[in-house]
């Protein structure tokens, strides 16, 4: 654990001041205090970033700062945070009132639950105004603060959108809105609790570009909470590790990026997906015998009509608009794309647990939308899928062992031999046969999944799905269940299709990818091709947008890197 | 267009309601037309059969669905016998007292409960909130009509500080203020009686539903704008909170309705309850069939209104 | 099972109400040892005042024991009740279920048929309905469950149409179970949760509609229930009032008590169990 090094006048020059700062919580959690002993600087002008997976308290300490802790969480008296020199723990309330949103603001994860959907954005804006002006502007400056400030954050149509509530706005639109709140009155110190965690790849570059903008203007400070470091690569002057509750390390952007001191650190950095390309398909290529394609798609339509009310328009969504790929036998391919890309759909159609309006799907040849009754069942034994969310994927009132089991059971395989089967590939997950009789919650995310997976590979499939199987997962979890995914399936000889919207993962471990936007295939070829030399504007755009684009390695690269250990980022 | 969409959609039900208000009353056991007769006394064969010829009710089933729903299009709800009076007449003259107690039970418990119910939210966990909850954890297990009788014992016959029964004071004839001012203070004790249980109902909703929005993230973020405790609560948690309480209240019409026909009883309220029970006991169908398809679609239009109220409420339901 | 049920005993409220439900159906099981006798049966002089010699409650207009048209009606209240929500839950459990999973035209309609049930005025109807086939405890109790099915299929279709559209029940489709089972063991032991809670919560209104119906005269004749005790005593109220109260007081204990068991089941079924 590194000591907070006091440099000379550091005192006087930090906007933000934290020492000793710790967070106790209520009786019931996992632990006494969210935060234990944490000290830091923010100072004005610079960007520090907060980083840590979950649990590491990072979220509470910006809480704590603004004194917006949940019931039955409380800043022990110890702590000490002082902005510009002013006392924050235990100020009265009038005084805190006055200082946030003027000068300190915070904007929070979720766009969607963190505006009033009953109120139109202008009277929000025009609220976060007349909290600190004593309602003396007239309403005609109120807008016209209102408008200036939208169009700073990079909104076109500024008028209309004061007059929209906030369910007319995408998520993007939305996160923006609440930039422009936040920053309205000029603060000195922006706090941002993971603001772009929740949003598109291509957004997220939307919201990070006018915050940096902004600051540099006018020398704000910004504490930035994330969990990617890929985030941090891009914008951070000063980097911050926190696990669970304590600080593990801080220091500049070069000292963590290149030469992180503790293994925590490192082992973070390292997991960060696409730091190690795939080489396979740009070295050794031709050495590669071709296979026999397992999984060939011609043709595939889908859309949606809502309909709500006769008399209403109907709204029609295009999830698959003539989709064709081929996968070959024992390959890994990523299929990529945005919220709305229809890449979910696409593996919902593959599993037939929704149906194409048109088009073939063949495994090994056979048309798999024909069949039906018995051929179906059969079918659904070839193709298994791994859901995103860990939580909702398992039944909570089934002991895990009789989730697993269930699957071979119902194609007649008797319950002594399905429950060997089981213990092996709890063993084989890392959870251990003694799993067999507990329930779902008894487990974290990270192991669910695993069961997931144990799930999966009882019906000894040829083909497994991930549909956004590592999205919801820790960084570090993300990393462990990757590996374990590339061992399966080299063990099990599995072709694998993987759904996914973060680009690195892609990098990480396919052999080609898929490019999806609106339904339709917008470019695909070998990992190598689409990273190296991408053809299509939308493809140049999502690398554009990779968070951690410096310190993500090219694979084209991965020739010169050929141990495959971290390299130096460009930067 | 959505207008006209929810106006055929009530003529729809209302249409339905009327079909088996009809298949109803014909699962009766026995002779209709005796029943219909029995009431007015006069049972020789000859009436009967006159009877029977003028309800149609030789006639097949179909048909005398037909003749009714006619009747229905023409507001004709049937001829009361043992009251000789069309029930159209009997109706329009008790509703009017009916409308005036659910509406003032109504408005008293939601603007009560509303405010009860932020009150409790608001103090979660404090002695204000238990105290409010089991006070309205006790009034809502208690039955409506006893409820009733232990408010005329307290405030009528202990503290005579109110009218026990009835309507107005038949002993002195009063115009115009003096009139209305007494009708008031009749309804007192019925309005309270009838809108007590459903404050409860309301208050614990509202309870829930405040502390449901306070754990929203638009209440961090007013705070964090610099908002003080009071503005949160009435700019942005009110408001909020409102929506599944407006919902409930649409629900709630038809119990209300219900409720208002065992208060009228009790506390001898000239209204359409009190004709339902009078109906009942003398086997009054003809009556009974009428005050239903008139109360249910007094229902579907106030469930028309909730919708509408609703839709000012939320804009998301405006859009959509 | 174990665990829920120590989970419902850490609920003040649940156990009070738990109690009190215990001592009411205790009372009406054992109503023949405690006051033996009819109900109808005058044993003392008409209008008694509670305390005196034999007549705890006191007596009534025709000299009847109080106490003991309590402890009878008890069990009347308490079964109808409980067999008209048994009838509703099955009613609406199958209409909701097959509303929810199967979706749809299908799920349309139903829920629109549901719906009319929904707009009719639930007593009124039940008075219609009891008027029309004469009163009698079977009447009764199909009235009730006729007016309380709806709310039972409501809650059934919503459950089974978020619990269909949950991953673990994809996954259950993708390792080939059959809809059957799909619905008995992925689904089911998950909705029942709130349909137990709002099923117990349809008792007290069954008890509370039946003594609405039996104070208007039109409960079962031959049966003494509470609501025809307050019945009897409206006229009265001025004279004896303990004619009404203690009915009165006895249905108010009972409905608390179902309410309070029915919140101490929702706090212990609550699904969330499976969340973080």
């Amino acid at each position: 654990m590194k000591n907070f090094i006091t440099l000379p006048n550091q005192q006087n020059t930090a906007l933000l001041a934290v020492r000793n700062l710790s967070i106790e919580l209520p009786s019931a959690a996992d632990r006494d205090r969210a935060v234990d002993d944490l000290s830091f600087d923010v100072r004005e002008g610079e960007i520090v970033c907060l980083v840590g997976e979950s649990g590491s308290g990072k979220s509470m300490t910006a809480h704590s700062i603004l004194g917006l802790l949940p019931r039955g969480v409380r800043t022990l008296a110890e702590s000490s945070v002082c902005l510009a020199g002013e006392q924050l723990v235990g100020l009265d309330d009038a005084r805190m009132r006055a200082l946030r949103g003027h000068d300190v603001a915070m904007i929070f994860q979720d766009p969607m639950s963190a505006l009033n959907p009953l109120q139109t954005i202008g009277r929000q804006l025009a609220e976060a105004i007349r909290l600190h002006d004593g309602g003396r502007s007239p309403a005609r400056d109120l807008d016209v603060r209102c408008v200036a400030m939208i169009g700073s954050v990079g909104l076109p149509a500024a008028e209309q959108i004061m007059r929209s509530y906030p369910f007319q706005l995408s998520g993007g639109q939305r996160q923006r809105v609440m930039i422009a709140m936040a920053l309205i009155n000029g603060p000195r110190l922006l706090i941002a609790d993971e603001p772009t965690t929740a949003l598109d790849v291509t957004t997220q570059r939307q919201i990070l570009d006018p915050v940096r903008g902004m600051q540099r203007e006018r020398r704000m400070g910004v504490l930035f909470i994330t969990h990617d470091f890929g985030v941090v690569a891009d914008i951070a002057d000063r980097v911050i590790v926190m696990r669970e509750g304590r600080l593990v390390e801080q220091g500049t952007r070069e000292q963590i990026l290149t030469r992180p001191a503790e293994p925590y650190t490192r082992q973070l950095i390292d997991a960060v997906p696409g730091r190690r390309p795939r080489a396979g398909a740009g070295v050794q290529g031709a050495s590669r015998r071709v296979t026999p394609p397992m999984l060939e798609v011609a043709g595939l339509h889908k859309t949606f009509v809502s309909r709500s009310g006769w008399f209403n328009p109907a709204r029609v969504v295009v999830a698959a608009d003539n989709i064709n790929f081929v996968v070959r036998a024992g390959e890994t391919v990523s299929i990529v794309g945005e919220s709305g890309s229809g890449k979910t759909t696409l593996g919902r159609m593959i599993m037939r647990l929704t149906e194409p309006d048109a088009g073939t799907i063949k495994l090994e040849g056979r048309d798999l939308l024909r069949a039906s009754g018995a051929e179906l069942r059969a079918y659904r034994r070839q193709v298994q899928i791994i859901f995103q969310d860990p939580f909702a994927s398992l039944n909570p009132r089934q002991p895990i062992g009789d989730a697993i089991m269930r699957g071979p059971i119902a194609f007649g395989m008797p319950r002594a031999d399905a429950r060997a089967l089981t213990a092996s590939l709890l063993e084989r997950v890392g959870l251990g046969a003694a799993a067999i009789p507990r329930y779902p919650h008894e487990f974290s995310g990270g192991q669910r999944q695993r069961i997931a997976i144990a799930r999966a590979l009882a019906l000894q499939p040829r083909v497994l799905i991930s549909d956004e199987a590592v999205s919801a997962l820790d960084v570090s979890v993300q990393a462990q269940v990757l590996a374990l995914l590339e061992e399966l399936k080299n063990e099990f000889e599995l072709t694998m299709l993987f759904i996914t919207h973060d680009l690195r993962v892609a990098a990480e471990i396919s052999d080609r990818v898929i490019v999806l936007q609106r339904g339709q295939v917008v470019e695909e070829g070998s990992s190598a091709q689409i990273f190296g030399a991408p053809q299509h504007a939308y493809t140049r755009q999502l690398l554009d947008a990779m968070p951690g684009k410096d310190i993500f390695v090219h694979p084209g690269d991965a020739v010169r890197s050929a141990c495959g250990h971290s390299s130096s980022p460009v930067v | 267009m959505a207008l006209a969409t929810q106006i055929v959609k009530m003529i729809c039900i209302v249409l339905l309601i009327a079909v088996f208000n009809f298949l109803l009353i014909r699962a009766a056991p026995g002779d209709p037309a005796l029943v219909i007769a029995g009431q007015s006394g006069a049972v020789d064969a000859q009436f009967v059969d006159r009877i029977r010829t003028e309800y149609g009710l030789d006639k097949p089933l179909v048909v005398q669905l037909g003749t009714y729903l006619g009747k229905i299009a023409h507001l004709d709800l049937g001829y009361s016998y043992r009251q000789q009076r069309s029930v159209l007449s009997l109706i329009l003259e008790r509703l009017p007292a009916t409308l005036m107690l659910a509406l003032s039970a109504f408005v008293l418990s939601l603007s009560g409960g509303v405010l009860l119910g932020c009150l409790a939210g608001v103090r979660a966990g404090r002695w204000s909130d238990t105290v409010i909850t089991v006070i309205s954890l006790v009034v809502y297990a208690t039955p409506v009509f006893w409820l009733g009788l232990m408010m005329v014992l307290l405030f009528a016959v202990h503290l005579p500080w109110l009218p026990a029964f009835g309507y107005r004071d038949v002993s002195r004839e009063l115009t115009g203020w003096a009139a209305a001012l007494d009708v008031a203070r009749h309804l007192v004790l019925p309005a309270v009686t009838l809108g007590m249980l459903y404050l409860a109902v309301y208050t614990r909703l509202m309870r829930a539903s405040i502390i449901e929005v306070s754990h929203q993230d638009y209440v961090k973020t007013a705070r964090a704008k610099g908002a003080g405790p009071r503005r949160v609560l009435w700019r942005h948690m009110v408001r909020n909170a409102l929506l599944p309480v407006v919902t409930m209240a649409g629900l709630q019409a038809g119990t209300l309705i219900g409720g208002s026909v065992v208060i009228e009883t009790v506390f001898a309220w000239p209204g359409l309850g009190r004709l339902t029970y009078e109906a009942v006991l003398a086997r009054d169908y003809q009556v009974l069939q009428g005050v239903f398809f008139v109360l249910s679609v007094v229902v579907v239009l106030f469930n028309w209104l909730t919708d509408l109220l609703y839709r000012v409420v939320d804009p998301r339901i405006r859009a959509a | 099972m174990q665990a829920l049920i120590r989970s419902y005993l850490r609920h003040p409220s649940g156990i009070i109400g738990l109690v009190i439900l215990l001592v009411i159906i205790a009372l009406a099981a054992l109503a023949p040892l405690i006051c033996p006798g009819s109900p109808w049966d005058s044993v003392g002089q008409p209008f008694m005042p509670p305390d005196s010699p034999g007549l705890l409650l006191g007596s009534d207009s025709l000299g009847r024991d109080i106490a003991s048209g309590i402890v009878h009606g008890a069990s009347v209240s308490l079964l109808i009740g409980c067999v008209s929500t048994l009838a509703a839950v099955l009613i609406g459990l199958a209409i909701g279920a097959t509303a929810g999973y199967l979706g749809g035209r299908v799920g349309d309609w139903l829920m629109r048929f549901t719906e009319l049930f929904q707009v009719i005025p639930a007593f009124l109807l039940a008075i219609l309905v009891v008027a029309i086939l004469t009163p009698s405890i079977r009447t009764l109790t199909v009235a009730i469950a006729l007016v309380s099915w709806p709310q039972l299929a409501r809650i059934t279709r919503a459950e089974f149409m978020a619990l269909r559209e949950r991953e673990f029940v994809q996954a259950a489709r993708c390792q080939g179970e059959s809809g059957m089972a799909i619905v008995l063991r992925q689904i089911m032991p998950n909705a029942l949760s709130p349909i137990i809670v709002t099923a117990s919560l349809s008792v007290a209104n069954a008890v509370l509609m039946e003594s609405a119906l039996s104070f208007m005269g039109l409960g079962d004749p031959n049966l003494m229930s509470w609501g025809f005790m307050i019945g009897e005593a409206r006229t009265m109220i001025r004279v004896a009032w303990w004619m009404s109260a203690f009915p009165g007081l006895a249905i108010l204990l009972t409905v608390m008590a179902i309410n309070l068991v029915g919140e101490g089941l929702n706090d212990v079924l609550n699904p969330r169990i499976s969340r973080r």
